[in-house]
């Protein structure tokens, strides 16, 4: 009987061998994959597994971390007056994973980033525990406050920058919502998430409207069109007379492009063109120059690219394929192209910053739990839209808006602003509450420390009074000083 | 190599040595790495030494001491291996169900469908004195293992009436494989497999001639006459009805394997391995096709990770992630998330824990151990000198094997899973009894077949050497 005894016992013997090689498999082959699954848990129990590390603005965390009595994890995210920083922080849930900054810089915040691997090993060695590092960011909690006030509870959103290195000084939201109310993983979270969710909320309070809500931008678009008309040489005196038709028929059209009231655009110069926001000096000159150089214009200005603050800002477009009433209609910003609040803000630092666009960012540096800087954000130039020579032209026409034409309301005593208002309709046949729009920087001694963009949805003032002066150019003036404020401090 | 020299290397006719003293010497190990254990997993979970540390280790170096001593005066040739891996395991085991004891998640989740969660260890370390309380009868009411050659046809009455008697019993998870009597519950499966490996190796050792040679020879292969094919057409029938009536396909794959193996090491026909694995294959692929219960196991099986949509069992899925998540060397005792499998934790499922707490390291280590008890097995039935005893130690260990094998293998998702307990390791008393009742057989097997044969006529070589020698 031996025979078959050995055969069985090598049959044995290849059970065990199948089971050590399926357990090298998952636990060695397979072992990362498994340990990071997204239905992991176990990634989750580590994040809050220790104090997160905080997000500071100004030198002080915007961000905490509560000790909690939960089964799996110790510790709970808390915000400081979340709401107002939400389109910053974004949230970090115990239930629903994390977003924004808190995502994307997760592997720091919770210190398993492969660069604090030396603190680790020191920390095990040492018995400590594991600690998590900071995101220091570039924002100003003042103007940061500014924007969030001025946008009351209108609905809206701020993007300012400071034109000279693109760091992203303010972008505010609203209606925001407050990350502290789901950072839990209790019923009374997933009451709050679900009431926040676009379908119970119409007003979608977690959508990010700065970087990731795209509009029409209206008359503000006219400074992209302006820019486009001196880079190709269209005018080089911005005084001299433009040769504008009034009334301007849309070309192959029956229907002229109206102007807002009965303003003086016969002929205008585009300095006056500008300060009373002329649709058909506009609108011509955008198609006289064609859709091919608008678009090349309105992507230097960074049009059609997302841009990653690190948070992902969502493309604004000027599209490629439009018939010529249409690329017309684009140059006064009231057809198919459309922007975020962010990218108005860039065409205004880019203006500032004497022709110059800096990639906006709001992470300055990385920190590590003992204070070393793991990574620091360099400033960076993102493209020249425009020479110097035209964007000095192109300011002194925007101080002029905010000087004696429609953005009055953004004027600071004492401190040279340029700025220009906008008003997009909206909406079949225009039925809805327009966007109210105003861009605008400041200069100080040395260049210009701040551009801002405002953009206020339908807010139920009377259709007439919408224009961009009137509500969106006082809360960009009050970030504006905000940041001047500042400045002066420093 | 030749059975011949084989033998010589296990069974030395000249006064072998009795490899008691090294029996004693792993024992102490034995016994001391579970303690480290227990203290290691104490330090992790709570910063302190565990406060039954002393009493436990007292416990199992009692354990272990009267097995030992038993061992030395009623088997005194045993395979010295046996004896320690058992208690190895036996005392890892308790101390991995101790530390899920201690698992506040396991707590809440009792307690979110209002039942009280008792901690497991304590039962199971009274299971493991009975279980070696049980392997100590055995050793000394057992005189000689073919004693049992004498309950051939009781033993099947006794294996039927344990595998029927679940049906009538509600069916508790999804299978029925429990008797319950008063709060008590017994798995009859565990005893029911020792029993029925007795049955087997009395039954075939009588048949094994009949079945041997009445065949006539097709393609390569000897066909049995249809009336030999009589035994396993029951057995295989039998195997089908309890995956059918008690949706068992573990217990189920079990026997027909067993009988599979004995019958081919019986009969020495490579038909019969073909058959069975034909006919495994009609019933199992039969059967998934309309029972629902394999179906799902094999569907979780194939894609474990589904259930998080349709909201199925996740146990796989937690299963592999804990694997996954142990990596190389785990996690260390007490610092793993295993609980998070939920039910069965501590006892299906307890394989798991290992690998996440003591990583692929610790997990190999003891699959390894099992390995070890199942080659010792093999190496008995080899060694074993009459046919009963070599049937019974490799039915034993075969059995062993492959629930060692359906156990880990499907909770590590190699193959579909099937409800049972990884031995000696997980928690519950049957299976823990059981298996220090199999390891009882087989040691008085391997002491019979180690014992030296009685006294040789002196030949003349002995007399020269004897000359020679001053």
């Amino acid at each position: 009987m031996n025979k078959p005894l050995r055969r069985i016992a090598i049959f044995c013997g290849l059970l065990v061998f199948a089971l050590l090689l399926r357990d090298n498999w998952i636990q060695y082959v397979q072992a990362d994959e498994l340990k990071d699954h997204t239905k992991n848990r176990r990634v989750l129990i580590a994040r809050y597994s220790q104090p997160r590390g905080n997000i500071i603005v100004d030198g002080q965390p915007i961000t905490g971390s509560a000790e909690t009595n939960g089964t799996d994890f110790k510790y709970k995210r808390t915000y400081k007056n979340g709401p107002m920083w939400a389109p910053v922080t974004g949230y970090a849930s115990q239930a629903y994973d994390a977003n924004q900054i808190e995502k994307i810089e997760d592997g720091i915040l919770t210190g398993n980033d492969d660069r604090l691997f030396f603190n680790r090993t020191i920390d095990m060695i040492t018995g400590k525990k594991q600690k998590g590092g900071d995101v220091i960011t570039t924002l100003n909690g003042k103007a940061q406050e500014a924007a969030f006030k001025g946008l009351g509870n209108k609905k809206g959103a701020v993007a300012a920058l400071d034109p000279r290195t693109g760091k992203i000084l303010a972008l505010a939201s609203t209606p925001s919502y407050d990350p502290s109310t789901i950072a839990g993983g209790s019923t009374k979270d997933e009451k709050a998430w679900n009431a926040l969710k676009p379908t119970n909320d119409k007003d979608d309070p977690m959508l990010n409207r700065a970087l990731r809500q795209t509009y029409p931008p209206g008359s503000t678009f006219k400074v992209v069109t302006a820019a486009a008309a001196l880079e190709n040489g269209k005018y080089d005196d911005i005084d001299g007379p433009t040769e504008s038709p009034l009334p301007w028929r849309l070309p192959l059209s029956t229907q002229n492009l109206p102007n807002e009231g009965n303003i003086p655009c016969k002929d205008a110069s585009l300095r006056q063109a500008l300060r009373y926001s002329c649709n058909t000096v506009f609108g011509k000159l955008g198609d006289d120059l064609g859709k091919d150089k608008m678009r090349e214009q309105a992507e230097k200005f960074g049009f059609n690219k997302t841009v990653d603050t690190p948070v992902r800002a969502y493309a604004s477009v000027y599209p490629e394929d439009m018939d010529r009433p249409g690329n017309a209609m684009s140059a006064i910003g009231q057809f198919d192209n459309r922007a975020t609040p962010l990218q108005m803000a860039m065409v205004a630092a880019a203006v500032a910053n004497d022709g110059k666009l800096m990639k906006p960012y709001m992470v300055d540096s990385l920190r590590a739990p003992n204070l070393n800087t793991v990574e620091q954000t360099d400033p960076e130039q993102m493209s020249q839209p425009l020479s110097s020579e035209n964007a000095q032209k192109l300011q002194s026409m925007m101080e002029t808006v905010v000087k004696e034409g429609t953005g009055t309301s953004a004027q600071i005593p004492g401190v040279t602003v340029g700025g220009k208002t906008g008003t997009a309709q909206h909406g079949v046949a225009n039925s809805k509450n327009p966007y109210a729009w105003f861009i605008s920087y400041a200069k100080g001694n040395d260049g210009s420390p701040v551009a801002v963009a405002v953009v206020i949805e339908g807010s139920d003032t009377l259709r007439g009074d919408i224009a961009g002066g009137k509500l969106a150019a006082p809360i960009a003036k009050s970030v504006m000083q905000a940041v001047l404020e500042t400045e002066r401090d420093k | 190599m030749s059975s011949s020299t084989t033998n010589t290397t296990t069974i030395s006719t000249a006064g072998p040595p009795s490899r008691r003293n090294t029996e004693l010497a792993m024992l102490v190990f034995a016994v001391i790495i579970p303690v480290f254990a227990y203290a290691n997993a104490g330090l992790a979970l709570s910063d302190e030494m565990p406060s039954g540390m002393l009493s436990y280790g007292l416990g199992l170096g009692l354990l272990a001491g009267v097995g030992h001593l038993v061992v030395r005066k009623f088997a005194p040739y045993a395979d010295p291996l046996l004896l320690p891996i058992a208690t190895l395991l036996n005392g890892l085991g308790l101390v991995l169900i101790w530390r899920l004891d201690q698992s506040r998640r396991l707590a809440d989740r009792a307690e979110a469908v209002d039942q009280v969660f008792s901690p497991s260890a304590p039962n199971q370390l009274i299971y493991s004195a009975l279980g070696v309380a049980l392997f100590v009868g055995v050793l000394i009411l057992l005189k000689d293992h073919r004693l049992l050659q004498r309950y051939t046809y009781i033993s099947m009455v006794a294996a039927l009436i344990l595998l029927i008697l679940p049906v009538f019993f509600p069916a508790r998870f999804g299978a029925r494989i429990w008797i319950t009597i008063g709060g008590f519950s017994i798995q009859p499966g565990e005893f029911a497999k020792i029993i029925i490996a007795v049955f087997f190796s009395g039954y075939l050792m009588v048949k094994r001639d009949a079945l041997a040679l009445a065949s006539r020879r097709f393609m390569g292969l000897y066909l049995p006459r249809g009336r030999d094919l009589g035994p396993i057409l029951v057995v295989w029938g039998m195997s089908i009805l309890i995956l059918v009536f008690e949706t068992d396909l573990g217990t189920s794959l079990l026997f027909f394997g067993l009988f599979v193996v004995m019958l081919y090491v019986a009969t020495e026909r490579t038909s019969w391995i073909v058959f069975g694995l034909l006919m495994s294959a009609v019933g199992a692929v039969g059967v998934a096709s309309f029972e629902p219960h394999v179906q799902q196991r094999v569907d979780a099986w194939l894609d474990p990770f589904a259930a998080f949509k349709t909201g199925g069992s996740d146990q796989i899925a937690q299963a592999l992630m804990a694997f996954g998540s142990g990596g190389v060397f785990g996690t260390g005792l007490g610092q793993g998330n295993s609980d998070l499998i939920g039910f069965a934790a501590n006892s299906d499922f307890i394989l798991a824990t290992v690998g996440e707490e003591l990583g692929l390291a610790g997990t190999m280590g003891v699959l390894l151990l099992y390995g070890l008890i199942v080659e010792r097995g093999v190496r008995t039935a080899l060694a074993a000198r009459d046919p009963f005893g070599k049937l019974l130690a490799i039915g034993l260990s075969a059995a062993f094997a492959i629930q060692v094998f359906v156990v880990a293998g499907g909770v590590m998702g190699l193959i579909p899973l099937t409800g049972m307990t990884m031995p000696f390791i997980a928690s519950g008393g049957s299976s823990v009894i059981a298996n220090w009742a199999l390891v009882a057989i087989l040691i008085k097997v391997s002491d019979t077949a180690r014992r030296p044969a009685p006294a040789p006529a002196p030949t003349t070589d002995a007399e020269m050497t004897q000359v020679v020698r001053p």
